[in-house]
């Protein structure tokens, strides 16, 4: 992915070149048609055209931050409802997700979701332990994070 | 036009300021270490991350100038404020503290004793 960005550059200054113009609007244009050559060409590169990859990120991105207004609001309606009647506990996720960069968004967007906190990554990077404000709906926030986190940051990785 | 960005303005910073005092009620109200650190780390990040975005709308919408700085600032708690939470978290637990009274699983400690069994 690394590789097809540096050439999509190497692309616009080559642009720039042919044209004997060096403004930015130069460069965004050259930028714009490297990327059509690149997506032209894009069988012959070991990965996927790389603007699939930015719109995963961007996509990662705004989960990110929904998540985290939805988890405040979650905790706002704990702090302040009359009576405590939450049911804290620990529970075990185990985890595909194999690098260690993964592993660390996984858990920071668990960090940002309603009720759910890190305390631990084991050894094998396998399982993570989390901290649940409510137990009772553990097995929903296993299948959220199941479903939405991981299938976003593999479509990031792929 | 100036009050419609002043509205939003206000709107982010009495937001923030809400979040800010649900997070400090939370941290006296809630009964052990590890829920009242879900309440910090979370609603206080979010306080001070719509407090910084008022900011930043402030100075762009009626000062004209945009403050990369403050977008700067917006990012790093973004990013820091989780990795602080889990290990506050991670080191309360590893001193030993212990869970209140109420909660009802812990797979932690059976992975650990299993761990130490063998």
């Amino acid at each position: 992915m690394a590789f097809q960005i540096l050439l999509n550059f190497f692309l616009a200054f080559i642009w720039m070149f042919l044209s004997n113009d060096y403004s930015t609007l130069a460069f965004f244009k050259g930028y714009f048609f490297g990327g059509l050559i690149i997506f032209a060409l894009r069988r012959f590169f070991a990965h996927r055209f790389y603007l699939l990859n930015v719109i995963a990120v961007i996509k990662l991105f705004f989960i990110f931050c929904s998540e985290l207004v939805k988890a405040n609001i979650a905790v706002l309606k704990v702090i302040l409802s009359p009576k405590l009647t939450m049911r804290p506990g620990i529970f075990a996720l185990e985890t595909e997700l194999e690098k260690d960069w993964e592993i660390t968004i996984l858990a920071n967007l668990i960090t940002l979701t309603p009720g759910t906190l890190v305390l631990e990554v084991s050894e094998d990077n396998k399982i993570l332990y989390i901290h649940a404000m409510d137990i009772d709906d553990v097995e929903q926030a296993r299948l959220d994070i199941k479903n939405s986190f991981e299938k976003a940051i593999k479509e990031v990785s792929r | 036009m100036i009050e419609i960005s002043k509205f939003i303005v206000g709107f982010l910073i009495l937001l923030g300021a809400l979040f800010s005092l649900v997070a400090a009620i939370g941290v006296v109200r809630l009964p052990d270490t590890y829920t009242r650190n879900h309440a910090a780390s979370k609603s206080s990040t979010l306080g001070v991350l719509s407090i910084l975005l008022g900011l930043f709308m402030y100075y762009l919408l009626i000062d004209h100038h945009a403050n990369a700085r403050v977008l700067l600032g917006i990012v790093f708690v973004f990013i820091t404020s989780p990795v602080a939470g889990h290990l506050i978290m991670r080191a309360a637990y590893n001193m030993g503290v212990p869970l209140w009274h109420k909660s009802v699983r812990d797979d932690l400690k059976t992975a650990r004793k299993a761990k130490k069994r063998r």
